[in-house]
């Protein structure tokens, strides 16, 4: 090679901020043809920011985007899309109603010389697409049957019948299995192969270091570092996404586990999970390890009355009982902190306040009238013991930050006093000063008797905070572990459900 | 949301300027207006509507809508006439026609929550067949020799007062509403779920159960006035009301709910009560037609909602040229 | 790959085309379930009272909803954009007087001129509909229900203003020919409901545009997305069921010759009954006109046959109220368990 390549993509000193925050300052970066580029950095730190201006949803304030070598201005998605950027988002952006065929054609849909939608050539050269990406789906399947990452493989071969010159995938792996994420990575070679530039947006390391060429790291908005994979370390590109040593990133106390507090004996539900049995107790954390769709969540839903097993049995505190709803779960002192907080955790619309109070009105009213006052007690109390900061407990949430929002979700059901509380990936999308500040919190509720279940997908949390490690795979119990025997490779050889 | 949170304080203002209006224009436009017959009879012209518009404020703010009220007013209606007529006691027919609206109410419910199917649909299609069961019932006839005792109710006033009996019902339901929706635990569940089901779900509330409750709740108040509507006119007839689901989801948007469900207050709906009653009032007094009277009322609507849409585009495009002028400035 | 992998692909592929077999079935069963309970009706009835199974009977059903089909195919457009359009019932009804009096006023103008006007006021009144949802971002359910009154409230105004009601006899016979003449046989009216439900099946499934009503009705965010134009499409559709009405409202006119201020009150109901009961979701993405046809001749057939069976009219009301419930019911019913069946056939791959 004589020359050196031209990037296809190339950002200099792009700047974007929002209200008052300063999301991006002066970034360069560049994405040359046929590589797989890694963009990492914690939440807040402006990737998705980069992505968005990329897709051309969001416009810089300053700074200069070139593509294929000329300065651009990109106003719309249609505008990037015709430039060849093709954007992956993280909830792929379909039409259930429709096949996979239209999904990928919609409004360039093939047309014969009459100028109707030419419906069999559309399908054949679906078909061609997707058969050339060696992928066994058929043109004709509606949207609305397909898995998540069957989805994401509808928007990959949409990009392609685009020419898209830049492939951007936004976290594509987080919900998808071993097996699927191997299959992903197997087209983006492909694509590369092609001379296509895919820019891989994760928080995963390990992926990182299994797919990508270089990579990026950001920082507050600022770029810190680019380079070849091949020349870095985990604790280096952590220290760059960090600014500080990993070390102090766990804190995890000492705790004193007492007597058996939840005991489940073969729970199953067909098609979802098969006998799960364990034991927790006082003062335990109990880490459920394992892959995306694992059965973690589903074991959770059902001790908190929200699914129901079809067999089974559950033990609370020595005496068999049936949780027939949330309310009954709560009864019996069992609170469950949801994984998507937006979804399930918070009403963005209320305030601090009326969020913490949520599930115990009960205990803020009198004869059935709310008690404002005790209200704000209680949120006030909450707010300075975990350390929320905001404007006041009547600020409405959708204004904090994402830690100081599931601060406030913690808050909710530490409220409701529970003897088991389960949370469902606690520090998702949190940035990682408010994830110690949530770990110290876990410890401390651990030392002061609660009975926790933590699950969560980020092995290197479940090996610091956990007691014991119990992993599913494929919703059956693969593994268990005390916290001297787990290691990464046992707990992911359980949670890939490979042979000891 | 603050600025969402002012602009919803500010419409409850802007609805009581626009009754202070109303006014003004009633007592302009007629010599009669400010009279106490008038104040009677307007008031007793919305009474039906105004109970109604109640629970329908709070099914809206959970997230729901009714479209059956006045079907369940006409049948109610019906049934209370056809049980008078066949010689039972007038308690007896009252009570079983308030029965109607529970098992009405019940069925919507029942659709809505047990089935998870959607409420503007189901109720579409219960406006038709409860309306299509009153015309079952009583056919084309009419039913109208009711006792003076009972029409009192419907167009009798407090003695000594101008204020209809259906008036004094009406403020009792106003009271025990506005503690439930705005001052109780239930008030709560209801915004929680209107905003965020799945959220109201997760936090204990059994969402199911409360939308049950709301659907039966309706269906009963709205055969409450249709005990009402058929003491006012002293007669019992399939077609009662007809249309009138209308006038109460007009009544409710424009007090300030917003149909999405979440948001919300009983004061900016009792406000719009009254302003749509003293412009149904103001209009029959010129001789304004009730079918152009809908008119006015459907503009209203349609303003309703496009007033806020419009004041907050203007708002958003003011801020823009501020922060653009702004941050000129910075540089 | 290994060879277990291999087999792995294999019976995914295998399972991915019967999925979609699966599905595409189960579009096909609403239309085909249509047929089933429209033979069954035919059948019942027609056991009980042979006169039911007439050509002359059939031909009466279906001048009975050709009008109906008409609108319907508009409100159709409208739905599947994820909005609805109460209003139709208003918009028939103004366009039917309007176009009643201005023959009646001016009895020697061309008849085409006169079914131009009623189509344009339809159009007009549409776009105003379009305007209010899409520029305005009202929804459909309040702006629509506001401009069922505003519209209906403006015939009893032009009523006022003019007569009271159009007489069959102040109409010219060429206006009122329209709903009698038949062409090789055939009532022209159901001509007319036949070639507008093709033209607008066909666009729906031929054309680009037709695809981005799907589409914007499936995901309105992902159409934005793509860079459809989501505000002018739903603009179009109003405006097209406007037009639609329009028509309806001048063949209302000379169907029924007698027309006042009142005419088509209450035409909605049966709309959304015939639009829903023909399998369009009402969250709109997905639907066909040969389904709607179909839901507007069943319910057309079953109030002929509670006519003929002399069962009190008084039951039609509440018929096409039971019509809705059940056909959302049973759409419920069949989501679900193509839900189910979804799930455990991916546990199984």
């Amino acid at each position: 090679m004589t020359n050196p390549p031209e990037p296809i993509v190339e950002l200099r000193g792009i700047a974007k901020h929002f209200g008052g925050v300063q999301a991006l300052r002066g970034v360069d970066f560049s994405l040359f043809p046929g590589e797989v580029h890694a963009l990492v950095g914690e939440n807040g730190a402006g990737k998705s920011t980069l992505v968005k201006i990329l897709a051309g949803i969001y416009r810089p304030d300053a700074g200069v985007v070139k593509v294929g070598g000329e300065v651009v201005e990109l106003r719309s998605p249609t505008q990037a899309q015709a430039l060849g950027i093709a954007v992956v988002q993280q909830e792929p952006m379909l039409f259930p109603d429709l096949d996979v065929a239209e999904n990928v054609f919609m409004g360039r849909h093939p047309r014969d010389r009459f100028g109707r939608v030419d419906w069999k050539r559309m399908y054949r050269e679906v078909d061609q697409l997707l058969a050339s990406l060696d992928v066994s789906l058929s043109s004709h399947t509606p949207v609305q049957g397909l898995s998540v990452a069957e989805q994401q493989l509808v928007e990959i071969a949409k990009a392609l019948s685009l020419q898209a010159r830049v492939l951007v995938l936004d976290e594509p792996t987080a919900a998808l299995s071993v097996h699927e994420v191997e299959e992903l990575f197997d087209i983006v070679k492909q694509l590369c192969e092609r001379g296509v530039a895919v820019l891989f947006v994760s928080h995963r390391l390990e992926e990182v270091f299994k797919i990508a060429d270089r990579l990026t790291v950001l920082r507050d908005g600022t770029h810190i570092i680019t380079a070849p994979v091949s020349e870095m370390h985990t604790e280096e590109i952590i220290k760059h996404m960090v600014g500080r040593e990993l070390s102090n990133l766990f804190p995890k106390g000492e705790a004193e586990i007492g007597e058996v507090v939840l005991e489940v004996r073969h729970l199953t539900r067909p098609g979802v999970f098969a006998d799960v049995s364990f034991q927790l107790r006082r003062g335990e954390i109990l880490g459920f390890a394992g892959l995306v769709g694992a059965g973690r969540t589903e074991v959770a839903r059902v001790l908190f009355g929200i699914d129901r097993a079809e067999s089974g049995e559950t033990w609370l505190k020595g005496k068999k009982v049936r949780i027939r709803s949330p309310q009954h779960a709560m009864d019996y002192g069992i609170a469950y902190v949801p994984e998507d907080r937006h979804q399930h955790g918070l009403v963005m619309n209320f305030s601090i306040a009326a969020n913490v109070t949520l599930a115990i009105l009960q205990q803020v009213s009198r004869l059935g009238l709310l008690d404002p006052r005790r209200e704000q007690k209680i949120a006030g109390e909450y707010s300075s013991q975990l350390r929320i900061r905001s404007a006041g407990v009547e600020q409405l949430v959708n204004a904090l930050s994402g830690g100081n929002q599931q601060k406030v979700v913690l808050s909710k059901w530490l409220a409701t006093n529970p003897a088991v509380l389960i949370l469902d990936e606690p520090t998702r999308g949190i940035d990682v000063g408010a994830k110690a500040e949530v770990h110290r919190i876990i410890s401390d509720l651990a030392a002061r008797g609660l009975a926790i279940i933590l699950i969560s997908s980020e092995l290197p949390e479940v090996l610091a905070m956990a007691d014991r490690v119990i992993v599913l795979h494929e919703g059956r119990v693969t593994g268990t572990f005390a916290r001297s025997e787990a290691t990464q490779e046992r707990v992911m050889f359980a949670a890939t459900g490979q042979d000891r | 949301m603050k600025r969402v949170k002012s602009l919803l304080i500010s419409w409850e203002a802007l609805l009581a300027i626009l009754l202070l209006i109303s006014i003004v224009i009633g007592s302009v436009v007629s010599p009669y207006f400010l009279s106490g017959f008038n104040f009677n009879a307007l008031t007793s012209n919305i009474m039906e509507i105004a109970i109604m518009a109640l629970p329908m404020t709070l099914i809206i703010i959970a997230g729901e809508i009714d479209l059956s009220v006045a079907s369940t007013l006409g049948l109610a209606s019906v049934v209370l006439g056809l049980l008078w007529e066949s010689g039972h006691s007038m308690w007896l027919a009252i009570g079983v026609a308030l029965l109607v609206g529970l098992v009405a109410g019940s069925l919507n419910g029942l659709l809505v929550t047990k089935l998870a199917l959607p409420s503007l649909v189901i109720t579409i299609g219960t406006l038709a067949l409860y309306r299509g069961l009153a015309y079952v019932v009583l056919g084309d006839q009419a039913v109208s020799d009711f006792p003076t005792s009972f029409t009192n109710l419907g167009f009798g006033s407090i003695p000594g007062t101008e204020i209809p009996w259906s008036g004094l019902i009406f403020a009792i339901l106003v009271v025990i509403f506005v503690v439930v929706l705005h001052f109780s635990r239930l008030g709560r569940q209801l915004y929680a779920m209107g905003n965020n089901k799945e959220a109201a779900r997760f936090s204990g509330i059994n969402v199911g159960r409360v939308k049950l409750m709301l659907f039966m709740l309706s269906g009963v108040i709205a055969a409450l006035a249709g005990v009402i509507f058929t003491a006012r006119f002293s007669s019992a007839r399939p077609d009662n009301a007809l249309g009138f689901e209308l006038y109460v989801v007009t009544v409710v948007l424009l007090g300030g709910v917003n149909i999405f469900g979440g948001r919300g207050s009983l004061l900016g709906v009792v406000l719009a009560i009254f302003i749509v009653a003293i412009l149904q009032n103001v209009l029959s007094l010129v001789n304004i037609s009730g079918d152009i009277q809908s008119l006015a009322i459907g503009l209203l609507l349609i303003l309703s909602v496009l007033g806020p849409n419009i004041a907050q585009r203007i708002q958003v495009i003011i801020t823009r040229r501020r922060l653009a002028a702004g941050s000129s400035k910075q540089v | 790959m290994t060879t277990t992998s291999q087999e792995v692909e294999r019976t995914k592929q295998r399972g991915q085309v019967s999925l979609a077999r699966l599905f595409r079935l189960v579009n096909r069963v609403r239309e085909l379930g249509l047929l089933i309970v429209l033979l069954l009706i035919i059948l019942i009835v027609g056991i009980q009272a042979p006169r039911f199974l007439s050509i002359d009977n059939f031909e009466q059903i279906l001048l009975s909803v050709a009008i109906l089909a008409i609108v319907a195919v508009g409100e159709t457009l409208v739905v599947l954009t994820r909005n609805v359009d109460l209003s139709v019932g208003s918009m028939v009804g103004i366009t039917a007087f309007v176009t009643a009096y201005f023959f009646k006023q001016l009895p020697n103008i061309n008849l085409l001129l006169g079914i131009l006007l009623g189509c344009a006021l339809g159009l007009v009144l549409g776009m105003v509909n379009g305007l209010i949802v899409s520029l305005g971002r009202v929804p459909a359910i309040v702006a629509t229900l506001g401009t069922l009154y505003v519209y209906r409230g403006l015939v009893f105004i032009i009523a006022a203003n003019t007569t009271s009601q159009v007489n069959a006899s102040d109409v010219p016979a060429g206006y009122l020919a329209l709903a009698t003449t038949q062409i090789f046989g055939i009532p022209a009216l159901i001509l007319i409901a036949a070639v507008i439900a093709v033209i607008v099946g066909y666009f729906l499934h031929a054309s680009h545009t037709g695809r981005q009503l799907y589409a914007v009705g499936s995901n309105p965010e992902a159409a934005n997305m793509i860079g459809i134009r989501r505000d002018w499409l739903v603009f179009a559709a109003f405006a097209a069921s406007g037009l639609l009405c329009g028509l309806a409202g001048v063949l209302w006119g000379a169907r029924f010759a007698t027309v006042d201020a009142t005419a088509a009150t209450g035409l909605e109901l049966q709309v959304i009954a015939a639009v829903v009961v023909g399998g369009v979701n009402i969250f709109g993405g997905s639907g066909t006109i040969l389904g709607v046809l179909l839901g507007a001749i069943v319910l057309g057939t079953l109030q002929n046959g509670l006519n003929i069976l002399n069962i009190s009219q008084f039951w039609l009301q509440a018929m096409y109220g039971a019509a809705i419930i059940v056909a959302v019911v049973l759409d419920a019913f069949i989501t679900r368990w193509l839900q189910r069946t979804i799930l455990s056939r991916r546990k199984k791959a």
